[in-house]
């Protein structure tokens, strides 16, 4: 008997009661959603910043090699990107588009579309994510609402830079992934 | 070695058995402010349960649904009766991809599995990514808990093995100075590794995806880069359908270190073009472990390390006295369902007070099972039972002399106790407890003054 078969006749052979799935009820969000996702952003060390202060930002030059996945801001990319994400190593910033935002946790989501190379949001060393107040929900069940069954390859939520705790439980920012999260949110 | 035993010999060092304790007992708080702001907490842990009671209910149905609906995504599925199956399969993928070098992200069924050893005796280096996994893999240790891996480490112990294989400043212990060091060296890892294996919160049947959660970024850093990802997955973290993700992610980071949600949460449904998605389906005990009405809910847990932080015996003995995988609470109970014989002391390490139960946010009934596992255990062992009883008699566990002084005296005499005394190694009691935080006032003068 094959291994798969062997498991799942165990499992047969085990007699279990019937258990219903509890439906999920609508829970009630009290406040503003882009305050409390403004909240959730600053917990999770990112930072929310309006389009004025981005564009300041890219003018100020203190990033070399930049590539925008979004049509928009084409004109800062300054790199060639590949098929090959091992040649992002060297990339100081992306600028990607989310879909939408959580506001009980400051999660954005993406799928393979808005990042192109699934390592893009990773391998950068900054990252800004330009996201739509007008796109905000309370909390994760209407985000996967939301979400529904699209069907993308790779679905991502982002919540913040990379981060770890684990020399002695201090805070570190920019443990291998990016080293900082901007959120420019539109329409504010 | 039983438990007792290797608890004694973590708190030999008492700086160190004292600042573990208040460590982690500070992450315990910071998840009960976090559950307190969110109204409808009880309510999620009520539907966590119920979701997972379910999912054991019909466990064959939703594996066969993940299994064909990740199929038709292209994702190859392994099925692995047990750790050495497990093993295998991840050995075959390797040679057959010649690749002798991988990195792996966090997966505490890998460790159960051993699958580290198990890779270096046939010639694959693996590297660790999570930067506590890092460190105690340098050292040749294990995780000593199931989300902060080196949590029994001070930056002194880290420092010095980083300067001993990443050649960082001798002496310096600045945290951030140290992770940019693991940051620059883990990189070269990740452009140079073919493979990348990481283990899995949740598979999905209703989409055949599965979720992994990190803070780091090192497991998506791992797959992305590399052209072949291995995903090693428990039967039991199946969950029916990925509305029920809604459920579980509000309560896992909130449960496991008191943040909202973990900065990356990735969804993987089909490879990237080219690429290849392994995922292996492994048993090792867990059809066992359902087939035991009082043990089965078990394997509801969603490994948030909760009922370790709050454990008083885990956060006084530290992880590496269970000497099981996974330790604290939760790995008492599911240990000794895998070998009774070598982890008959661990139902024992526990005082029952149920805090375990209290914050576990699928509500096991983590101390009921412990209670159970004596019995079975006396049943089983009559011998071994009655001397396990012995040594908590001797005061291993309990703390005779605090309890049964009146409270007043008690709260009075606490206060003034310097921990010198109360985590001596003299002092059987203090062994492995600390006394109990004490209330201001007792109950019975609360209960008389607000009495009218
Ligand atoms: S038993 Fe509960 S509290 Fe403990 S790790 Fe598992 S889910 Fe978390």
């Amino acid at each position: 008997m094959s291994s798969r078969d062997l498991i799942l006749s165990k499992i047969k052979a085990v007699p279990l009661e019937a258990k219903n799935l509890p439906t999920i009820p609508e829970f009630e969000f009290e406040g503003d959603l882009k305050a409390r996702f403004i909240a959730s952003i600053l917990a999770n060390k990112g930072e929310v910043i309006t389009k004025a202060e981005f564009f300041s930002l890219l003018d100020s030059g203190v990033f070399e090699k930049v590539y925008s996945h979004i049509e928009d801001f084409s004109s800062f990319t300054n790199i060639k990107i590949t098929e090959d994400a091992h040649q992002l190593n060297d990339l100081n910033l992306a600028i990607i588009r989310g879909q939408f935002g959580v506001a009980e946790n400051g999660a954005i989501w993406l799928e393979d579309q808005d990042m192109g190379l699934r390592a893009l949001p990773f391998i950068t060393e900054h990252l800004v994510i330009v996201l739509d107040s007008e796109n905000l929900v309370a909390n994760m069940h209407q985000a996967y609402d939301r979400i529904g069954l699209q069907e993308s390859g790779f679905g991502l939520f982002i919540a913040g830079p990379s981060k770890t705790a684990d020399i002695e439980q201090s805070l570190v920012i920019g443990a291998h992934g990016a080293k900082s999260l901007r959120v420019v949110l539109l329409n504010l | 070695m039983s438990h007792p035993i290797q608890a004694a010999e973590f708190l030999q060092d008492q700086a160190k058995s004292k600042w573990h304790d208040e460590t982690l007992w500070f992450v315990r708080d910071k998840r009960d402010k976090i559950s307190k702001s969110v109204p409808e907490w009880e309510n999620l842990r009520d539907l966590a349960s119920q979701i997972k009671d379910n999912v054991l209910a019909n466990l064959g149905k939703y594996l066969e649904e993940f299994e064909k609906n990740a199929k038709a995504n292209n994702i190859h599925v392994h099925w692995a009766k047990d750790a050495e199956e497990h093993n295998r399969i991840v050995l075959g993928i390797l040679q057959e991809k010649r690749c002798k070098a991988i990195v792996k992200s966090k997966s505490i069924l890998t460790e159960e599995c051993h699958l580290n050893p198990y890779l270096e005796k046939n010639g694959v280096e693996v590297v660790d990514t999570d930067l506590g996994e890092r460190i105690v893999q340098f050292l040749n240790q294990a995780p000593s808990h199931i989300v902060l891996p080196a949590i029994h480490l001070k930056k002194k112990d880290i420092s010095e093995i980083f300067h001993e294989k990443l050649h960082t400043e001798k002496g310096n212990e600045d945290p951030d100075y140290l992770t940019h060091a693991a940051r620059i060296h883990l990189r070269e890892k990740f452009l140079s590794a073919k493979v990348a294996i990481t283990g899995v919160n949740f598979g999905v049947a209703e989409t055949g995806e599965f979720v992994v959660c990190t803070n780091e970024g090192n497991a998506d850093m791992g797959v992305h880069l590399a052209d072949v990802h291995i995903a090693c997955m428990g039967i039991e973290k199946i969950i029916p359908k990925r509305a029920h993700l809604g459920v579980f992610l509000r309560l896992l980071a909130r449960s496991a270190t008191g943040q909202s949600v973990t900065n990356y949460t990735s969804h993987f449904r089909s490879p990237s073009p080219g690429k290849e998605i392994h995922i292996v389906l492994v048993d090792n005990g867990r059809t066992a472990q359902l087939a035991r009405p009082k043990f089965k809910n078990s394997l509801k847990c969603i490994r948030c390390g909760a009922c370790m932080n709050t454990c008083p015996i885990y956060r006084r003995s530290g992880g590496f006295s269970y000497e099981s995988t996974v330790p604290g609470p939760i790995g008492s109970i599911l240990s000794p369902g895998i070998d009774l014989q070598k982890h008959s002391s661990l139902p024992f390490a526990s005082t029952l007070c149920g805090s375990c139960t209290d914050v576990c946010p699928v509500k096991i009934n983590i101390h009921e099972q412990l209670y159970e596992w004596r019995q079975e255990i006396t049943k089983a062992q009559p011998d071994r039972a009655k001397s396990l009883a012995m040594k908590i008699a001797n005061g291993v566990f309990a703390v005779p002399f605090a309890y049964n002084l009146s409270g007043n005296m008690m709260r009075g005499a606490l206060k003034i106790l310097p921990d010198s005394i109360t985590y001596s190694g003299l002092n059987t009691w203090g062994k492995q407890r600390d006394l109990p935080e004490l209330p201001k006032e007792s109950f019975k003068d609360w209960y008389k003054k607000n009495r009218k």
